[in-house]
């Protein structure tokens, strides 16, 4: 029996829904009786073996339970391997997931019926699920960092599922942000530990690295990866203070964000808490500050939660709050009762996000029977203030705003904002002469090295966020993405001789195909709507959904995401930034946050909001 | 400076203008229909839409591609085209050429929203983003009704004379700049000053405020509507729109000083546009005619056949009658329905399974107006016409039902520390509820259930002992004085006046449905949005009661003493029938009133076949019992956004004998209205009758019409996304604005044509009746509603066409009208639409047929 639970059928949680995914691509969207075939059969067989292996896995005694998939990319003190692995912790959120994604599909089945994106809602629901079997299976970061990618694309493609709409299109944009904050201090950790440990190591070996760790004096880097972990789980579970993009993201679907920001979606990081904590348990300043975080998200998504006048939002709050308390459990030890309680948490606000339609009702009856009694004491100064604060939702939003958001559009008008307006051959010609001598063997000082080395990617971070703040032809932008590549990979050459071709080779195979792809878009929609300025939206979603598809693709692959090889090429340039080269880290990690929001938001400014031209019901943006 | 503002700028005039203009749509509890643009009926039809899509940019028509497409299908038909054509063109080719292969330019470019977009042209400033979602959440806030588990802290001042309270306590201020919080505690500003600072020119101030205000129609139309209609909101709250509409300048005043400081003008200073072009209304352009013609030729593709349909029915009862042979069967029972056309197949199916079975239709509150006071309720239910106000109070006693609480919906499992005992107990609970709901619904007290309301064996306080006997100003109960006008004009309205069977019902409606903001639509029209059971219940009582018979008889009207009166409900969701008081029936009448409910029954089950032809989910060929448990199921059913289709496809009102419709199969798109002209031929009664057609059925078509052609603008788009504000409406998102009008579930089956009157009497009597009023008349003659006169001797229709009825001589000719020999088979091989999209959508709406 035990030997059978070590084998591929830990394949099976995450072929399933991705089987599931890809037959439900090529039907059309009225076709709703094959896609719901193809769902129901998905959602039964993910089922019963989500709760079979769980039993025959509590029968054998609990072993733990490994099986390796598949070894992408190999070489001396790198290796790129799709691992699973399944223990209580995997069992408590396998199952918790498998009967939420019964429930929900079985739900939106009826509630989804002549959606004009039925087939979209279930691909994604689908895709979904595949992430999130990767993350709750994974034994390894590499494995828990593609879920992690694929649940944030999913879940902006949710919160943007009505993309003809501005507020969808705008929140799913805020979303994405916070997620890719999330993205980036998870590479940040990963690039980290592989210099602690120089080898990718498994979840299973952090509680022995840690020891190393602390014998051979290195809780700096140790400190490093806590901070980047604790960083990416507070975004991920949307404690403070980032609680506010959680009711920002319920703009779908209310099943989808029943099953996502209720309950699935947000306890990854919760997963992520009780994976790392071999790794941090022994830093005691690290639990502290979990449970600090803990106790102030409490208190104010707990204020918010209570004076919130919306149904979505207080069950937001109210779900983040929980989050909160699970933390402070976890950072106590508590781990058993932490998943009790993230169970529990997920299942009721799923249920009260499902059922939340009907509270007008139900409450409005209440008040048939129940007088409410005003006081007319005036309100207190702490009372009122606490009020306030909650309604704005401690301002956190305005606060990123204002000083992230502008900040990052300021700094990319500033310098010379006639940079993007220009950029043409001189540039690309720039970039690839810069490539080239990277890659070619030179004998330059260090010093001088060094300098290129930081100097290019300046130029490169430069590049992007100029292309983050223009307001001009999108063509331009999205040309100026391969440029951006070619000086990181120059940045990166002279920072490290050593890199061989091939890896250059992942890396820029993916991303160029995409560059291609996008580039087509583009120009096909410059037929149709020769106006591709970033200024507003275009909504050419209207006219060519299938293009639209093609650009969501070609977006996601130039920035990383894992399609295409390049994937591996990012984890593998990374491995060449040295330990104490937090600079160039942090600047590698600045990149990869602004390049994808960079090309997502060309996707959404030209292919998504409401239509210019009102030839047709357009919505108004307030709504 | 003073003396110019009052010329230009008149406030209170403005605001006027805005509270007419902005959507009228109340709380959703008291969901009331009515015309989407009922600021423009003063207009003709067409001109009005037009001119509300050039001001607003709404799209008021379908596309021209889908009238193209429908012409293609054979929806809209060849010949009635051509006929509309010659009949508003002469004779003319070119029309049809421009029609069907003419090339426009469709985009529409409202004049709204042109000036306070230069904030973000001009000084890149969004102010949208930086006022909207801070000016809603306090609004929201504020007359949140029990969301929150923390209501506003301060609520007996009035809007902003709290939100002065509020800020001033709090440590920190709504505003961001001390000068506009300064200012705002102050309480020294008005509309001219603040629009003075933002705008400058006055002669921009009224384009301005509709500028903003147009920008969130929801909200603004919601504070509006609250003012008008306090009762609304049940927990009050004393706002207005001035107010609302200071806040929101004072808010955008705050954003500009807070972002520019002092550098930036006032608007009027950029206007690249005179302040006139906003007033200006354009001529109709040969684009807006042609979708005039198009969309004529489809709404009488459709009418044409139904008028032949009515002529032909009418000479089968013509041949009937003369028909020696033929006796016909004494009346076993009566039944009186709403005028709701969802009764139409309810009352086809009854006749069918009991040859001697009457049938009636009346507005459903039955000519009884009161409010309503359920047994422990605080407040009073309005069950009557909207614009009626009722001096008498009915108050339930002795009522066995009592109301149950939902576990998972307290408010106790969002707080952080009662919230860990939820979710760490009850977690698991509620995976069961989830499953259970899927697996088996039933009804739970989240659910809303039409026969909640009253208790079937309750006592009414009906009968008033004395009219000192009276609460907050009503009177509780009718005198027998009072009582007897009612009955009696109730009556001769619906031409019962004699042949009383033994048994008469009242059949009120309610619909029960769950997780649907939205239910109140579906309840009934005549009952301000509510199940109608009350109405049922206290007008047989009256019927029943010998006083008020003693004193009908003296005026005319003989009820047989056996006759009894019994007040009914049919949930036309569930397809369920309640009956009231049953327990003061004798044993013998028992016996023949259970019998009677056999016959429901049996009609019951195939109504909800009917229905179920509609529903994707169910299959119309299973059992019967299986298909009326899917059907009872979909009313409980957490999962199921269309509980019911609610009035989708309504486009007729027949006011007339039940003879005239009796042969013909109307697929639910029918209001009936019973009316007997033999017994008014002055025409005295039907004044009063069509009083509340055109508000009632009209309101609701039109609600229908443009919710179906601007979903997005003037409907409240798909459901799906909902978010329930403060209990009184729903929004997509946390910030977004109120959506009022109707979800696209609602609307989806619905064929956007008007509404055609036709009434059984002669063309001048007609006119004499809708000329009775001018608010009346105003629906007709601007052609917001057709009407078309049906004469009960000659059979000749005539049309009502620029204020004067002409003959109509329907194109489809007498074997073109189908026919229906087996009900069963009929419905099991109807077509359910492909997409819902209007060109595969329409194909379910069936044209109508002869039933044989």
């Amino acid at each position: 029996m035990e030997e059978i639970l070590q084998t591929e059928l830990l394949l099976l949680f995450t072929a399933i829904p991705l089987l599931g995914f890809l037959a439900t691509l090529p039907w059309k969207n009225n076709q709703e009786r094959i896609i719901a075939g193809i769902v129901r059969v998905t959602k039964v067989v993910y089922a019963l073996v989500a709760v079979g292996y769980a039993i025959a896995w509590w029968w054998t005694g609990t072993p733990d339970a490994d099986h390796t998939l598949v070894t992408l990319f190999e070489k001396e003190g790198f290796e790129f391997t799709i691992i699973f692995r399944y223990d209580a912790v995997t069992a408590a959120f396998s199952i918790t997931g498998a009967m939420l994604f019964l429930v929900v599909a079985t739900f939106s089945k009826y509630y989804m019926h002549r959606d004009e994106g039925y087939k979209r809602y279930f691909n994604t629901i689908l895709l979904f699920a595949f992430g999130y079997n990767l993350i709750v299976l994974s034994a390894n970061f590499e494995t828990l960092f593609i879920g992690w990618e694929i649940i944030g694309l999913s879940s902006f493609l949710l919160i943007a599922f009505y993309r003809k709409r501005y507020l969808p299109v705008k929140n799913a944009f805020k979303v994405l942000s916070y997620y890719r904050i999330s993205d980036v201090m998870l590479m940040l950790a990963m690039w980290m530990l592989h210099h602690l440990a120089h080898r990718n190591i498994l979840f299973d070996e952090l509680s022995t690295l840690s020891m190393e760790t602390i014998s051979t004096h290195r809780e700096g880097m140790a400190s490093f990866i806590a901070v980047t972990l604790l960083i990416a789980v507070m975004v991920k579970s949307a404690s403070f203070p980032f609680s506010h993009w959680l009711p920002r993201a319920m703009e779908g679907p209310t099943t989808s964000s029943a099953i996502f920001y209720g309950s699935l979606s947000v306890h990854t990081g919760v997963f992520l808490l009780l994976r790392t904590y071999p790794f941090w348990e022994h830093l005691d300043w690290a639990k502290i500050f979990l449970i600090f975080v803990g106790l102030v998200t409490v208190f104010t998504a707990g204020i918010s939660a209570s004076v919130q006048p919306t149904v979505k939002t207080q069950i937001a709050y109210a779900s983040a709050t929980q989050i909160g308390i699970i933390f402070i459990e976890i950072a106590l030890g508590f781990h058993t009762l932490a998943l009790w309680h993230f169970m529990g948490n997920a299942f009721l606000r799923t249920y009260q996000l499902l059922v939340s339609p009907s509270v007008l009702n139900y409450l409005v009856h209440h008040q048939y029977f129940h007088r409410h009694t005003r006081s007319d004491k005036p309100p207190g100064r702490i009372q009122t203030t606490l009020y306030m604060l909650g309604l704005r939702e401690w301002m956190t939003d305005d606060i990123f705003h204002r000083y992230g958001w502008k900040t990052l559009k300021k700094i990319g008008a500033l310098p010379f904002p006639a940079y993007m307006d220009r950029f043409g051959w001189t540039q690309v010609s720039g970039g690839m002469i810069l490539f080239i001598f990277s890659v070619i063997p030179h004998t330059f000082s260090p010093v001088v090295d060094q300098v290129l080395t930081h100097v290019i990617l300046l130029l490169a971070i430069f590049t992007l966020i100029n292309g983050f703040a223009f307001r001009g032809n999108a063509l331009r932008v999205w040309n100026s993405f391969p440029v951006v590549h070619l000086l990181i990979l120059a940045a990166m050459g002279y920072n490290d001789a050593n890199i061989p071709v091939i890896e250059l080779a992942y890396y820029l195979s993916g991303v160029t195909i995409s560059w291609i792809a996008g580039y087509w878009c583009l120009s096909q929609i410059r037929l149709i709507a020769p106006d591709l300025n970033l200024k507003g939206f275009h909504g050419n979603v209207y006219s060519s959904k299938g293009l639209t598809f093609v650009f969501l693709l070609s977006a996601a692959g130039v920035a990383g995401f894992p399609l295409t090889a390049s994937f591996i090429g990012v984890d593998l340039i990374f491995t060449y930034v040295h330990e104490d080269q937090f600079v160039l880290a942090g600047g590698l990690g600045i990149c990869f946050f602004v390049m994808e929001l960079s090309a997502v938001r060309i996707f959404l400014r030209i292919f998504n909001g409401p239509h210019p031209r009102l030839t047709h019901p357009v919505a108004l943006r307030s709504s | 400076m003073t003396e110019q503002l009052s010329v230009q700028f008149d406030a209170a005039h403005v605001l006027h203008e805005l509270r007419h203009m902005l959507p009228a749509q109340q709380a959703l509890k008291d969901f009331i229909h009515h015309n989407s643009l009922h600021a423009f009926q003063d207009r003709r039809f067409y001109d009005a839409i037009f001119e509300a899509a050039d001001l607003f940019g709404y799209q008021v028509h379908l596309e021209l591609s889908d009238y193209r497409g429908l012409y293609k299908s054979g929806r809209i038909r060849g010949d009635v085209l051509k006929d509309i054509i010659r009949r508003k063109k002469g004779e003319s080719d070119d029309w049809e050429q421009k029609m069907l292969h003419g090339d426009y330019d469709e985009a529409r470019h409202p004049r709204i929203g042109r000036l306070r977009a230069l904030w973000k042209s001009v000084y890149g400033i969004d102010l949208d983003e930086l006022v909207h979602p801070r000016a809603f959440r306090m609004l929201c806030a504020y007359l949140d009704q029990g969301i929150a588990g923390q209501s506003f802290p301060v609520l007996n001042h009035g809007f902003l004379a709290d939100i002065r309270i509020l800020d001033h306590r709090s440590v920190l201020s709504i505003f961001r700049t001390k000068q506009v919080r300064d200012l705002f505690q102050s309480g020294n500003y008005t509309i001219e000053g603040l629009l003075g600072q933002l705008v400058g020119d006055p002669a921009y101030f009224r384009q301005y405020l509709f500028d903003t205000h147009f920008a969130h129609p929801g909200w603004s139309g919601f504070v509006s509507a609250a003012e008008q209609h306090p009762s609304t909101l049940l927990d009050a709250r004393q706002i207005n729109l001035r107010e609302w509409v200071e806040f929101e300048l004072l808010m955008e005043l705050d954003a500009l000083m807070a972002e520019l400081g002092n550098r930036w003008k006032p608007l009027s200073h950029h206007a690249p546009f005179s302040s006139d072009e906003f007033n200006q209304r354009h001529p109709r352009s040969e684009y807006t005619e042609m979708i005039e013609l198009w969309q004529d030729a489809f709404e009488w593709s459709y009418y044409d056949a139904v008028l032949k349909g009515i002529q032909r029915s009418d000479k089968l009862r013509r041949t009937e009658k003369n028909n020696p042979h033929e006796i016909q069967p004494a009346h076993s029972f009566q039944a009186i329905f709403c005028i709701d056309e969802r009764e139409d197949s309810l009352r086809r199916h009854l006749e069918a399974m009991d040859a001697g079975c009457e049938t009636f239709g009346a507005p459903g509150f039955f000519g009884v107006e009161f409010y309503f006071q359920q047994e422990g309720s605080l407040i009073y239910d309005k069950l009557c016409p909207a614009p009626v106000t009722p001096a008498f109070l009915i108050k339930e006693t002795k009522s066995a039902h009592r109301r149950k609480g939902e576990l998972l919906y307290a408010k106790h499992s969002h707080h952080f520390l009662t919230g860990i005992g939820f979710s760490l107990v009850f977690g698991v609970w509620a995976f069961v509820r989830m499953a259970k709901n899927l697996l088996m619904p039933s009804m739970s007290p989240a659910i809303s259930n039409a026969f909640g309301h009253m208790d079937t064996d309750s006592e009414l306080s009906i009968e008033n002992r004395d009219t000192s006997d009276r609460e907050q100003g009503l009177q509780i109960g009718y005198t027998i004085e009072e009582m007897t006008t009612r009955a009696d004009g109730f009556l001769r309205g619906i031409g019962l006046t004699e042949h009383f069977a033994p048994f008469v019902y009242f059949v009120a409606h309610g619909s029960s449905s769950a997780n649907n903001p939205h239910h109140g639509a579906h309840d009934c029209g005549a009952c301000s949005g509510r199940p109608g059971a009350v109405n049922a219940r206290v007008m047989a009582y009256i019927l029943n009661h010998p006083a008020v018979r003693e004193s009908l008889s003296k005026k005319g009207i003989e009820i047989p003493k056996e006759t009894r009166f019994i007040g009914c409900m049919h949930d036309t969701a569930a397809d369920v029938m309640g009956y009231y008081d049953e327990s003061k029936l004798t044993a013998a009448s028992r016996t023949i009133h259970e019998s009677n409910k056999l016959v429901f029954e049996n009609a019951l089950d195939l109504n909800a076949k009917e229905r179920s032809r509609r529903f994707a989910s169910i299959d119309t060929r299973q059992r019967l019992r299986s298909l009326r448990k899917a059907i009872h199921d979909r009313s409980v059913s957490l999962f199921e956004p269309r509980p019911e289709l609610g009035h989708g496809t309504n486009t007729l009102a027949v006011i007339g004998r039940r003879s005239l419709t009796r042969r013909l199969f109307l697929d639910r798109r029918a209001f009936l209205n019973s009316y007997d002209p033999t017994q008014d031929p002055d025409g005295n009664i039907l004044s009063a009758v069509m009083r509340p057609i055109g508000l009632v059925c009209g309101g609701i078509n039109l609600e229908y019409y443009f919710s179906r052609v601007d979903n997005i603008r003037l409907g409240a788009g798909t459901k799906l996304p909902h978010n329930v504000m403060g209990l009184f409406g729903v929004a997509n998102s946390s910030d977004g604005d109120l959506r009022p009008g109707l979800p696209w579930q609602m609307i989806e089956v619905h064929d956007p044509v008007r509404l055609m009157v036709i009434v059984e009497h002669r063309p001048e009597i007609v006119l004499k009746a809708v000329q009775s009023s001018p608010a009346v008349f105003e629906w007709y003659a601007n052609e917001w509603v057709h009407l078309v006169s049906f004469d009960p001797e000659t059979g000749d229709l005539h049309y009502f066409r620029n204020g004067a009825f002409e003959r109509y001589h329907p194109l489809t000719k007498d074997e073109e009208i189908g026919s229906i020999r087996n009900m069963t088979d009929f419905l099991e091989s109807a077509r359910e639409m492909e997409t819902n999209h209007i060109i595969d959508a329409t194909e379910e709406n069936l044209p109508v047929l002869l039933l044989e």
